[in-house]
């Protein structure tokens, strides 16, 4: 006889059925009734209309049929509070019941039910539990309290629970501790600013004894919050270290990344000359290489966060290569983790077998993972220079099995190649332009179009094959367009004899008759510098391109330090920070690491929205007048009538293919173009860029345009800068909007001056940011009191905190806003000037200045020029310590003043800086060096405002 | 991901009648902690179980799932963590059936799939089969269980041994003893092993035959590429062990080369200390069938290869047949027969069809899935089996260009195959004479020959 007998169903109605059993007599036909109606709940049938009967079964000495009654509680309790009242007098009455189980029982299944009412009379129960003689009560209790704080957190705080929470880890019984901390782990989250688990070196050592005896689940807690814990020192963090070791060896795989976590985490501490630091190494890799041996499920979420053990710490698993094989019945999410750690783990020593296994790889069935393998094999070529040799003959080998998707994806990877080691395999061209036809890939396409372009001269018959892309030019996604175009102006630069009418038919396309600003862009670029000044042209089209880096994809080093510290989380298996999994709860700061200043980089990041949009211009909605007008001129061009003549190109042609060009391209060109070779050679700056950008294909035209400007916006006035207008009346229906930002005791502010301009009163201002690269976000509502009437003028003072949610925008000090009123929403950008987030405690101690400059590794030191600056060195210290710049040490060698300086940011990134001044030399030379060298550029911009001012 | 605020992507993101509340207050709803849901769904893709610990979540959240589901070309090939705009789906396939954990905010994803493998662990244990059927016969069981299981997404009580004292397992001697008298299959006690030091096992435990059993069991990885050299190998052993003993027994097992064991994995119950110090383990057992340690021999170390495969499969270009032919001979076997030997190929997609002969065994070929397999039963060194013959391809197709790889299973009863040896097992703390023995057993685990 099996449960399967609850299901079987009456043609009467079911439920009339129900009722009448659960309201028989006999205990027995009862219970089965009550069964019945589980099984049905079970299957997600709606049984909620039998509520008051099955509550009636509720008052019974059986067990269970308590149980029962109690798990129909909790699930439709929320759907009948009313009726759910009528329970709570057993409830109470159970959880004095002489029997512990009994009494945990009731206190559980009244956290469960979700009923506003209920809640106010659990406070007595649940005190009394907390308090409870059998530690099974109270660790339920605990619990309990968590659920309770879920419901109604305000209540939890007036009935003093967190503190009864809080001397619960100190409880004799380590369940009850483990539990205890779950509970505030849990509540804390919520609170992201109490410090609910106040961790101090006597919690520790109780959770620490805690950690022996408990279940495997409570031990996952309390590491999870030592985790959190900041040693004091060295020593302390080893000790902790050497209790949690024996973690490492626990059955349970949670438990043992949760080890590697606090590991991981406090090692940093250690001295690494310490033997216990190489012991601790050591110790490290067996159990990841165990985690590697269980179920794939396991193993994905191991390698995940292996990818981010090998990218901190490469000598943990160095010697373990082999286990990163990929077996054939591995499940292909587990081989494609595997493959991207192999070449994480690859080197010299290793090359020749790791290449063995992708040529492997490469003939397997799955397509996603030959795919993966022939890119690794590029990838190798490009991480271990002795390599590449080998790799190439590899990559020819795949291409000629004339597999198509072999084919394509080798072709991608062997442009990154050529990248990387220019002048070196291009002997394989010919090879690769026998399978120009097999390729239907937009990514494949744009690859093979760009080792054309750029080897055009070696390439015969460069332009035929040039041209059969452009038949079908409109077809094309935007990437092989852009391409496209690129390539033949290189080609046109290298051959102009023959390829004149390509460059034209092409630049036509690109301008005329596509809708893709990005291609339009670029065109008009293109042409406005082979027209005016072919010379440059080919200085920037064919400029020498920065060798590609080794690594393409390792984590952003702030986002890789925040990660470790959170292994084992969903956020180390998508590698994005954890404030993206959790709004509003902050991360945990490493603490001996600066503070993120950017987030949500990861390169592979699943998140699509960010990933597939590439780079697609972010400011669109910003509106900056200067850059807006140079726009339009640009796009005004093509309704010019192209028929009108220029004046004749400025520069006389020094080069053969200017004469070439003749009338022909000239009468192409429609305006006044010629007039401004400043702009066109500053535009050029978008073609140099633009093969590093072949990944991201949409990082064209519109966005450098925009980059372009991002210096000019950037107030320069003062260390208060002037309001300057950042939303113009024409664009927000009447609202103009200008201000600026100080830093005004302590607390920064945004001034704003609202205007009304049109003719209808406006109401109900209100503001906010998007997230932001240091987390600014209003900290209070904007202060618009009375209603604003038409040209009317109010000044209004934002406070700002630095708390918000964080994102890396670009530049670093851009921010983007909207403001509301009763008419509409407007969006604006504005770039504040980093020195107002300059903290008041920013001075250090002259020790550690002088130990964390030379703890910082050289490539992050960068070095400017203050031009026309006549101040003497105390003047200039003096200006700059107002704000924040904090000179520490003064030193005089040669009649030169060095002065060093200390900034801090107010998300705890230091900066620091030299100074050297040179009397009767108004040129200051400057280096700032900083462990986030991304704000170097905006802290000096920052210098010269202060200095100049 | 922060649930019902939409902030997804980079989209610019503004809730204009929100626009004046502070900070603190841009979640709809609280973050739900731990497992909020589970959904179990069969091969088919139904949901035939679901269980809510907190509010509950709609079932279409298992859409995503589903729609990953169709994606992916095998049921393995799902991938275990799914992303939906509110909530996660961590899932594990065992049994052909998947446990869909819905969780709602930052959880450590490890933690869920070790809870939902001890879900399965349970119902095995508990229905001694994890099926479909099994679940369902059983459903207010289940449902029992999993609520004593998890509590507001806490781990409750996961230990076998508890579980069973709270919740009798269904046999049907007792459903028809509950019948006739009216009693349940739920413990009125407090389980007393719930909050002893040693919560693993029960107290008051009788037998009148006391015995211990402890199965060393390891399997072999490996991978051996075209000219039969060790790619990579390695071994995953365990120590299983079914102990009824009366009382509170204490437990010591040493082992002759204990320095095998340097990777190791233990049940709560084994004194860590006392095996760093002395490398004996040393433990009070839960009573019944647990597992006491696993390990891991890694690739660092020489392992034996058992067997050894010669083969050779080829195809001609412009012809329509390939030749195929496959000899197993005993490598390192340690004296021991090689038996259960079982061999599978997944042969190229232009093989029509197989026209083989075994010189044992039998031998089938599935020419839709184009699986070969051949159940080879025990290799007898002085002759050696084979398996020779032709394949037939499509007429004027191209050479197959996939080199298929060969999967071997095998047994090797009575030997461990890194050498592992116990040294001795003794008993403290009871006065009684136990029953003891020790079995060895070597199996293939993930055995890959290249071709």
């Amino acid at each position: 006889m099996t449960d399967s007998k609850y299901f079987t169903t009456t043609k009467k109605g079911e439920i009339f059925e129900l009722k009448a059993e659960l309201n028989s007599d006999k205990k027995e036909k009862k219970k089965e009734a009550v069964k019945k109606v589980i099984a049905s709940m079970t299957v997600g049938k709606d049984v909620s209309a039998l509520f008051p009967d099955v509550v009636n079964c509720m008052q019974t000495d059986n067990l269970e049929l308590k149980k029962l009654v109690y798990l129909y509680l909790m699930n439709y309790a929320k759907s009948q509070p009313d009726m759910a009242i009528m329970a709570v007098n057993t409830f109470v009455k159970d959880c004095e019941d002489p029997n512990p189980l009994i009494r945990a029982l009731a206190v559980r299944t009244m956290g469960c039910i979700r009923v506003d009412k209920i809640t106010e009379y659990l406070c007595e129960p649940l005190r009394k539990c907390l308090k409870d003689e059998d530690p099974y009560v109270r660790k339920t209790a605990a619990v309990c309290v968590a659920k309770l704080h879920d419901i109604n957190a305000q209540l939890v705080e007036d009935q003093g629970f967190l503190d009864t929470l809080k001397d619960l880890i100190s409880d004799s019984n380590p369940m009850v501790v483990a539990n205890a901390v779950a509970a505030l782990s849990e509540i804390a989250e919520s609170h992201p600013n109490s410090n609910l688990l106040d961790l101090n070196p006597q919690s520790i050592n109780k959770l620490l004894t805690a950690l022996n005896e408990c279940t495997e689940w409570g031990q996952i807690f309390i590491l999870d919050c030592l985790a959190n814990y900041a040693p004091r020192d060295d020593r302390e963090s080893q000790s902790i270290c050497e209790r949690v070791t024996p973690r490492l060896s626990h059955a349970n795989s949670a438990v043992v990344l949760s080890a590697v976590k606090v590991l991981m985490k406090f090692m940093e501490m250690l001295p690494k000359d310490l033997d216990y630091y190489g012991t601790l190494l050591k110790k490290l890799a067996p159990p990841l290489v165990t985690l590697l041996s269980a179920e794939p499920e396991l193993q994905y979420v191991a390698l995940r966060n292996i990818n981010l053990i090998v990218q901190k710490r490469p000598e943990i698993l160095k010697h373990e290569m082999k286990v990163f094989f990929v077996k054939y019945n591995d499940p292909i999410y587990v081989k494609l983790e595997k493959l991207d750690i192999m070449i994480r783990l690859a080197s010299q020593a290793n090359i020749a077998q790791v290449l063995a296994e992708l040529k492997e790889y490469a003939t397997e069935v799955d397509v996603d993972f030959v795919r993966k393998a022939v890119r690794a094999i590029g990838r190798c070529a490009i991480k271990v220079e002795q390599s590449a040799e080998r790799c190439v003959s590899t990559l020819l080998d795949l291409i000629q099995t004339k597999v198509n998707y072999v084919v394509q994806e080798a072709i991608v990877v062997i442009k990154d190649i050529f990248r990387k080691y220019p002048n070196k395999y291009e002997s394989v061209i010919a090879t690769l332009c026998e399978n120009l036809d097999s390729l239907d890939e937009p990514e494949a396409r744009a690859a093979m179009i760009w080792i054309v372009g750029e080897y055009a001269e070696r390439i015969d018959n460069a332009d035929e094959l040039l041209e059969s892309f452009l038949e079908g030019f409109h077809d094309e996604s935007t990437q092989v367009q852009l391409q496209l175009l690129t390539a033949i102006v290189k080609l046109f630069l290298k051959k102009p004899t023959e390829t004149q009418e390509l460059v034209q038919q092409v630049l036509s396309l690109a301008t005329q008759d596509s809708d893709n600003p990005d291609l339009r862009d670029r065109g008009y670029i293109y042409w406005r510098l082979l027209s005016t000044d072919p010379v440059a042209a080919k200085e920037v089209v064919l400029a020498e391109k920065p060798l590609i880096s080794e690594e393409t994809d390792l984590i952003e080093p702030t986002l890789l330090e925040e990660l470790i510290c959170h292994i084992g989380t969903l956020a180390s298996v998508y590698h994005k920070p954890p404030s993206a999994f959790v709004e509003g709860s902050r991360g945990v700061m490493h603490k001996r690491l600066p503070a993120r200043t950017g987030s949500g980089e990861s390169t592979e990041s699943p998140d699509v929205g960010a990933a597939a949009g590439g780079s697609v211009p972010e400011a669109a909605p910003s509106v900056i007048p200067s850059q807006g007008d140079l726009l339009g001129d640009l796009l005004n061009l093509d309704l010019g009538p192209p028929s009108s003549t220029g004046p004749p190109p400025s520069s006389s042609g020094s080069m053969g293919g200017m004469d070439l060009l003749g009338g022909g391209l000239d009468s192409l060109l429609g305006g006044d173009i010629g007039g401004s070779p400043a702009m066109g050679a500053g535009f050029g700056v978008a073609p140099a860029v633009m093969p590093a950008s072949l990944n991201a294909p949409m990082g064209g035209g519109l966005g450098d345009l925009f980059d372009l400007g991002g210096g000019v916006g950037m107030p320069m006035g003062a260390y208060v800068p002037p309001k300057t207008v950042w939303l113009p009346a024409m664009k927000a229906k009447g609202l103009e909007i200008s201000g600026t930002f100080a830093r005004r005791a302590g607390v920064i502010q945004m001034e704003l001056t609202l205007t009304n301009k049109a003719m209808s009163v406006m109401t109900d201002f209100a503001i906010q940011f998007n997230r932001n690269s240091f987390g600014l976000a209003p900290a209070g509502p904007l202060q618009v009191l009375s209603p604003l009437n038409p040209n009317q003028t109010i000044e209004v003072s934002l406070p700002l905190s630095t708390v918000g949610p964080v994102m890396k925008m670009e530049p670093l000090n851009n921010l983007q806003v909207a403001v509301k009123n009763n008419i509409d929403v407007f969006y604006f950008s504005c770039q504040y000037p980093i020195s107002m987030l300059f903290v008041e405690d920013g001075k250090m101690e002259r020790q550690v200045f002088l130990a964390t400059w030379k703890d910082i590794p050289n490539e992050n030191e960068s070095q400017f020029q203050i031009k026309d600056c006549h101040l003497n060195s105390d003047a200039v210290s003096n200006k700059l310590g107002a704000s924040n710049i904090f000179t520490i040490a003064k030193r005089t060698v040669d009649g030169q003043d060095m002065l060093y300086m200390s900034i801090k940011l107010s998300n705890g990134i230091w900066v620091l800086s030299e100074l050297r001044v040179q009397a009767g030399n108004p040129n200051y030379t400057i280096s700032l060096k900083c462990r986030a060298p991304e704000v170097s550029q905006c802290v000096f911009q920052s210098y010269e405002a202060v200095l100049k001012n | 991901m922060s649930p019902a605020n939409g902030k997804e992507g980079t989209a610019f993101h503004i809730s204009l009648n929100k626009c004046e509340c502070k900070n603190t207050n841009r979640l709809s709803s609280p973050p739900a902690k731990m497992i909020h849901s589970l959904f179990l769904v069969n091969s088919s893709g139904d949901i035939f179980l679901e269980k809510h610990w907190k509010s509950v979540v709609s079932r279409s959240v298992c859409d995503y799932f589903f729609e990953a589901q169709e994606r992916a070309s095998e049921p393995e090939n799902v991938p275990p963590v799914i992303p939906t705009p509110h909530h996660y789906l961590i899932s594990v396939l065992r049994h052909r059936i998947y446990f869909v954990a819905v969780i709602q905010s930052e959880v450590p994803p490890l933690f869920v799939i070790e809870f939902l493998h001890r879900v399965v662990d349970t119902f095995q244990d508990y229905f001694g089969v994890c099926t479909e059927a099994a679940i369902k016969d059983n459903v207010v069981v289940v449902y029992e269980l999993l609520e004593e299981m998890l509590d507001n997404g806490f781990p409750l009580a996961t230990e076998s041994n508890i579980l069973k004292e709270l919740i009798k397992p269904p046999t049907i001697l007792r459903t028809v003893v509950n019948t006739i008298t009216g009693s349940t299959n739920v413990g009125e006690q407090l389980p007393t092993g719930q909050l002893s030091v040693v919560p693993w096992r029960r107290t008051g435990v009788k037998y009148t035959n006391n015995e211990a059993y402890f199965d060393v069991v390891e399997e072999i990885d490996a991978i051996i590429d075209k000219s039969g050299s060790t790619i990579t190998a390695e071994i995953q052993g365990v120590v299983d062990a079914c102990v009824k003993l009366t009382g509170m027994p204490d437990l010591t097992l040493s082992f002759m080369n204990p320095r095998l064991l340097d990777d190791v994995s233990f049940h709560p119950c084994v004194r860590f200390k006392r095996w760093e110090a002395e490398r004996i383990l040393s433990f009070i057992p839960p009573d019944g069938n647990f597992r006491l340690l696993s390990y891991h021999v890694s690739s660092q170390n020489l392992v034996a290869i058992p067997v050894y495969v010669k083969h050779s499969i080829t195809f001609r270009e412009g012809s329509s047949q390939g030749r195929f032919e496959l000899t197993l001979g005993p490598k390192q076997t340690m004296g021991k027969g090689v038996e259960a030997v079982l061999v599978s190929s997944q042969l190229p997609r232009g093989v029509l069809n197989t026209n083989l002969n075994p010189s044992q065994g039998t031998y089938t070929f599935d020419p839709v899935t184009k699986l070969l397999s051949w159940d080879v039963g025990k290799i007898n060194p002085q002759k050696l089996p084979s398996l020779k013959g032709s394949m037939s391809l499509q007429t004027g197709a191209s050479k197959p260009d996939e080199n298929p790889t060969i999967n071997i299973q095998f047994k090797i009863q009575q030997s461990a195959l890194s050498g592992l040896k116990v040294n001795r097992l003794d008993m403290y703390g009871e006065k009684y004479k136990p029953f003891k023995g020790i079995k060895y057993m070597t199996k293939a685990g993930k055995f890959q020959v290249r071709t």
